[in-house]
């Protein structure tokens, strides 16, 4: 305390410089922004700010959303939608987890087969749509084969770079007391590299959804991606920004579904 | 069983860590193996454990491991190496799945080597709720579950504090003197040496050698760390150490 005295004006608190870069949940904030942008497209649009040509209504788009699910036709557009989504997205992540701990694993699968992928990867999957109508015809499996496609290469992507990351200490440790390959690849291989798998499941599916409408653009009757098609060739906004949005809220429900499957799954990381 | 080191030499591509080793480690002993860091204890270890193969000599297992031996060579790690993602019993179910045993008897043993570790109110814990001395008596029980005829015990205190590390001494000491197994214990730490070893084999350093080997005469459950015969033998086996040890730190890692 005589220290205190003593320095008189040169005492002052430690300056804080801690702190930050942990962001945490902050509940609502995100659908203040959501509701926030609409209101102001709301007002624009009735106040003749934003013209109607620009910009629907999103009191009108709701309305047509409405209508769609009033009159059934939602159904008829989201039923064979999920299922090509779900058909695709199930055999490319399948195949993709597997080959990538292939990868991860076996050194000649890894020098193979990693500059194959990376010679895939950036190739834009829509562009290969019409090879993939002439090998597997116009119907449903050249759709299945689009988004399994593109939901592939990332998903091999993130699993082999998930498994290289296992703690090597865990798999001598399986090897010390004798674990079967089988076993070790089971039981320590696998869930070590969920995290890094999963996180890659975001990305995968994001991509699957938008090669979903892709996908629907050519030769489909029903699906979202046929009826953003049909309502942006007559300039129906409203339907357009109705497609839109189911989209949106099915971007919203994947990323929900993958955090509580990490929730589930990854309940020993905390 | 008991096992056998004859010439053993081990090099990782042009750096000779280890050379002419020949040592005999006798059953229902504690084998502690010190030497300055980077002398090649912990490879001695991975290859007395089948973990790596020697490039010279060989190792030897000397008789049939004793029935109901379900991993004859196990090792306690330093840093414990528990799978995060399954509870304490999980983790000791780990070892003991692919050997197919009766339901019954699988419950039996996590429940007998739960008790003997003191950690049976602990079962359906996940590894990052322990405290570290906690997740190293759990890797204990793991290797106790398997009934081991050799345990191999790398640096198993070290990543401990000191307080955390005389308390799993003496469980280590009580564990032993319950029922008496054969280990090998390589540590840097001369006061574990000295605490836990009937025999102690000083390697010099990098390429590894036996430089000396001492041994113990008094019974474990009677050492008290600080005791004046501990302190002597310490002071001997440091005074042997301290010259290598420092040469050893002044060398590049990459040579």
């Amino acid at each position: 305390m005589a220290d205190l005295a003593r320095h008189g004006a040169a005492t002052r608190p430690v300056p804080f410089r801690g702190g930050g870069f942990a962001p945490s949940a902050r509940r609502g904030v995100g659908l203040a922004v959501f509701v926030a942008l609409i209101l102001l497209a709301e007002w624009g649009t009735r106040s003749g700010w934003i013209s109607p040509l620009t910009l629907p209504r999103p009191s009108d788009v709701l309305a047509t959303l409405v209508d769609l699910w009033t009159s059934g036709r939602l159904w008829e557009h989201l039923v064979p939608s999920l299922s090509r989504l779900a058909v695709g997205a199930v055999i490319g992540v399948g195949l993709g987890v597997a080959t990538g701990v292939m990868i991860g694993l076996f050194s000649y699968v890894r020098a193979g087969l990693v500059p194959l992928v990376a010679a895939l990867f950036p190739v834009p999957k829509i562009a290969l749509l019409p090879l993939f109508v002439i090998w597997f015809g116009i119907d449903e499996s050249s759709k299945y084969a689009l988004i399994a496609f593109g939901t592939f290469t990332p998903t091999v992507v993130a699993t082999y770079g998930a498994v290289d990351n296992v703690d090597r200490g865990l798999i001598r440790m399986g090897q010390s007391f004798g674990l079967s390959w089988w076993s070790i690849v089971r039981k320590i291989v696998l869930p070590g590299a969920m995290p890094g798998i999963l996180s890659g499941l975001r990305i995968s599916l994001a991509i699957a959804i938008i090669l979903l409408v892709a996908a629907e653009m050519l030769g489909a009757q029903h699906g979202i991606g046929a009826y953003i098609l049909q309502a942006g060739s007559l300039y129906d906004l409203e339907k357009l920004f109705a497609g839109v949005t189911i989209l949106s809220l099915l971007g919203v429900l994947i990323s929900f579904a993958v955090g509580q499957a990490e929730r589930v799954l990854l309940r020993w990381r905390r | 069983m008991d096992l056998s080191l004859q010439g053993v030499g081990h090099a990782y591509s042009d750096l000779e860590v280890l050379r002419d080793i020949s040592l005999e480690i006798p059953g229902g002993r504690i084998l502690c193996i010190v030497g300055p860091s980077g002398c090649g204890k912990s490879t001695l270890l991975r290859l007395l454990g089948g973990l790596e193969k020697p490039d010279r000599g060989r190792v030897l297992q000397l008789g049939a491991p004793p029935a109901g031996c379900l991993n004859p060579l196990t090792f306690v790690f330093q840093d414990f190496a528990l799978l995060p993602w399954r509870t304490v019993e999980g983790n000791l179910s780990l070892v003991l799945e692919d050997h197919r045993l009766p339901k019954a008897e699988a419950e039996q043993i996590i429940a007998d080597v739960l008790a003997r570790t003191r950690l049976s109110e602990f079962r359906t814990a996940l590894p990052r709720q322990l405290s570290g001395g906690m997740k190293q008596r759990v890797a204990i029980a793991r290797a106790l579950a398997v009934t081991p005829a050799v345990m191999l015990l790398d640096e198993p205190l070290s990543a401990l504090d000191a307080q955390t590390r005389e308390l799993l001494m003496d469980d280590l000491v009580a564990l032993w003197t319950r029922a008496p197994f054969t280990a090998v214990y390589v540590t840097h730490n001369l006061a574990e040496a000295v605490r836990l070893g009937h025999r102690i084999v000083v390697l010099s350093r990098r390429p590894g050698r036996i430089a000396e080997v001492v041994d113990i005469d008094l019974p474990l459950d009677a050492r008290e760390t600080g005791s004046a015969e501990l302190e002597r033998h310490q002071k001997r086996l440091w005074s042997l150490m301290r010259d290598e040890a420092r040469a050893a730190d002044a060398e590049l890692v990459d040579g």
